[in-house]
């Protein structure tokens, strides 16, 4: 079984963001850029399937820039055996991606597809389930446990309230929650090894994708700024902070 | 405009997180529901009362049961043909299910939103709510989810809506359900309590977290929440999650303890109305958003405050 496991280039999980003066968007010139956190437990669970004998390829796309083959690279360097970078210098929607992703999945056939539940970019947190309906095929949305049992996959999702346990016939769509696995970090002879991988380089119009963008950003703001209150010096004085709340 | 706003329920009781949705889509036109479930007549007439709600569509079905979005999301996209708008809530199940209508719709859907600043026009956030984008539709029909913080929660009773019962194709055949684990607590949930007590790292272990984070919520009647350190180190379960990919809260009042504020944390709770803080490391970023803050040893400190808050 072919896993395709799409990886999307984002501002770091550490950098705090910047909203750009002329407020069309957040600033990322001269910002570490990452893999979406998501998209690396994405990879990891690929690669623990394949280790366990449940999978044989793992194929990495990401949609984005020219410098998303940075992102590629490092999925190479952590296990997928190859890439396809759809390269685009707009930003694209998740319809967009999800476009994309739904021609290359027809023409890969991968048992599989793991994505990251949302990216810590735009937060959408859509990409899979619109993958997964323009498939017609089942998902397993913010997934804790993956496991692979023949012809289906059973997916424990993370779900307001606990957890619940959906199985689904594959080919199915399984997108990553924060506890389904801690990724590892690529050695470094397997960075030097993922520079002899192959990475195909498409664009959207290779799949008959339009990428205009539905969705008009008209402004991007800072938001209300919260100021910082006052620092009590003891317990004694924070109850009666906490009794003039009136709740308590 | 008509809207459709998908009823979040367990089949016998109506979720509070729809309230939020009928007030966002009472802003864009006539409201309608869709309650997708099994023997679930009671959420359709609960729906029914809620105030400013002109018609409830039921689909009282099998293999509507668990909410599956395989069979959900075809049965939405089809009555989308007499509506402009759907909305869902942004909780999981929201987020599972309004994706997929809007696939089936060729529409790019508007995730989130804080607000409705025109027929076709949202304010969303982006990058953990550090930056608020203001953005327009040009799709012919409108898929949103709606963050339930963002808006008050429509009248539970005064409406008199007509009950319609609708019927979908029913089961894909590509999913099925297999088990939950819901815990069940006598606590407020999360996302609509009114006071909230959060624990982080500090905590040090499940053990601890329970000694010292559940006195002063009992006293409180709070809710508990956590930080992801605290989930991810297996003091809680994963639905205590506070933040960016976790819950989204804005209570009455907020206890950060033991929490150094992380912005993911922060993007989850910073809309609080009074957020109180303990750590005893006082450069953590927490006390940048606190309006009252101790600076002090929690294992010292919340003890002595449960006590001083009962007498």
């Amino acid at each position: 079984m072919k896993i395709l496991v799409p990886v999307k280039r984002v501002i770091d999980y550490n950098v705090k963001p910047r909203v750009k003066a002329d407020g069309t968007g957040v600033d990322l010139a001269n910002v570490k850029m990452s893999m979406n956190p998501f998209d690396e437990i994405a990879i990891e669970e690929a690669i623990r399937l394949k280790e366990k004998g449940a999978a044989t390829e793992i194929v990495a796309v990401s949609v984005g820039p020219a410098k998303a083959q940075e992102t590629l690279r490092t999925a190479l360097a952590m296990g997928a055996d190859r890439a396809i970078l759809v390269e685009s210098d707009e930003e694209v929607e998740p319809l967009a991606i999800a476009k994309i992703l739904k021609a290359i999945a027809d023409e890969e056939a991968p048992g599989l597809i793991i994505l990251g539940k949302q990216s810590i970019s735009d937060d959408s947190n859509q990409t899979g389930q619109m993958l997964a309906a323009l498939m017609g095929r089942p998902q397993g949305t913010f997934a804790n446990t993956v496991e692979v049992d023949g012809d289906s996959v059973t997916v424990k999702r993370e779900v307001d309230g606990g957890l619940q346990t959906v199985k689904l016939a594959l080919p199915a769509i399984v997108t990553t929650d924060l506890r389904l696995n801690e990724p590892r970090y690529a050695s470094l002879p397997n960075i030097m090894k993922a520079k002899q991988k192959p990475l195909a380089h498409k664009t959207a119009a290779d799949y008959g994708v339009d990428l205009t963008p539905r969705l008009k950003t008209l402004k991007v703001a800072e938001p209300p700024v919260r100021q910082a209150g006052e620092k009590v010096a003891d317990v004694a004085a924070l109850v009666e902070k906490i009794k003039a709340l009136g709740i308590a | 405009m008509k809207t459709l706003v998908l009823v979040e329920h367990d089949n016998t009781k109506l979720h509070d997180a729809t309230l939020a949705v009928v007030t966002a889509a009472s802003k864009l036109g006539e409201v309608h529901l869709l309650i997708a479930g099994h023997n679930c007549g009671g959420v359709a007439e609960a729906a029914a009362k809620i105030a400013g709600v002109a018609k409830v569509h039921v689909a009282d079905d099998a293999a509507y049961a668990n909410g599956l979005a395989e069979n959900v999301a075809p049965l939405a996209a089809a009555l989308m043909e007499h509506h402009d708008a759907f909305l869902a809530p942004a909780t999981t199940s929201g987020k599972n299910i309004a994706p997929r209508v809007a696939a089936h719709l060729d529409v790019m859907q508007v995730s989130e939103i804080l607000s409705v600043e025109g027929p076709k026009t949202f304010t969303r956030p982006i990058y953990a709510g550090n930056a608020i984008a203001t953005v327009e539709s040009t799709d012919a029909k409108l898929v949103i989810t709606v963050r339930g913080t963002a808006f008050e929660k429509a009248a539970t009773e005064g409406g008199s809506a007509a009950i319609e019962a609708v019927s979908g194709a029913g089961d894909a055949g590509i999913s099925s359900f297999v088990s939950a684990e819901i815990a069940k607590s006598e606590r407020p949930e999360l996302t609509s309590a009114k006071i909230i007590v959060s624990g982080g790292r500090a905590l040090k272990d499940a053990e601890t977290f329970e000694a010292v984070i559940t006195p002063l919520a009992d006293k409180l009647g709070a809710a508990i929440g956590a930080s992801r350190a605290a989930v991810d180190a297996g003091y809680v379960p994963n639905d205590y999650q506070v933040g960016q990919t976790g819950k989204i809260v804005a209570p009455e009042v907020y206890f950060a303890i033991g929490i150094s504020g992380a912005i993911q944390h922060l993007a989850g709770m910073k809309d609080s109305k009074v957020i109180i803080a303990i750590n005893k490391d006082e450069d953590a970023p927490i006390f940048q958003v606190a309006d009252i803050g101790l600076v002090a040893d929690l294992y010292a400190a919340v003890p002595e405050l449960t006590g001083a808050l009962s007498g």
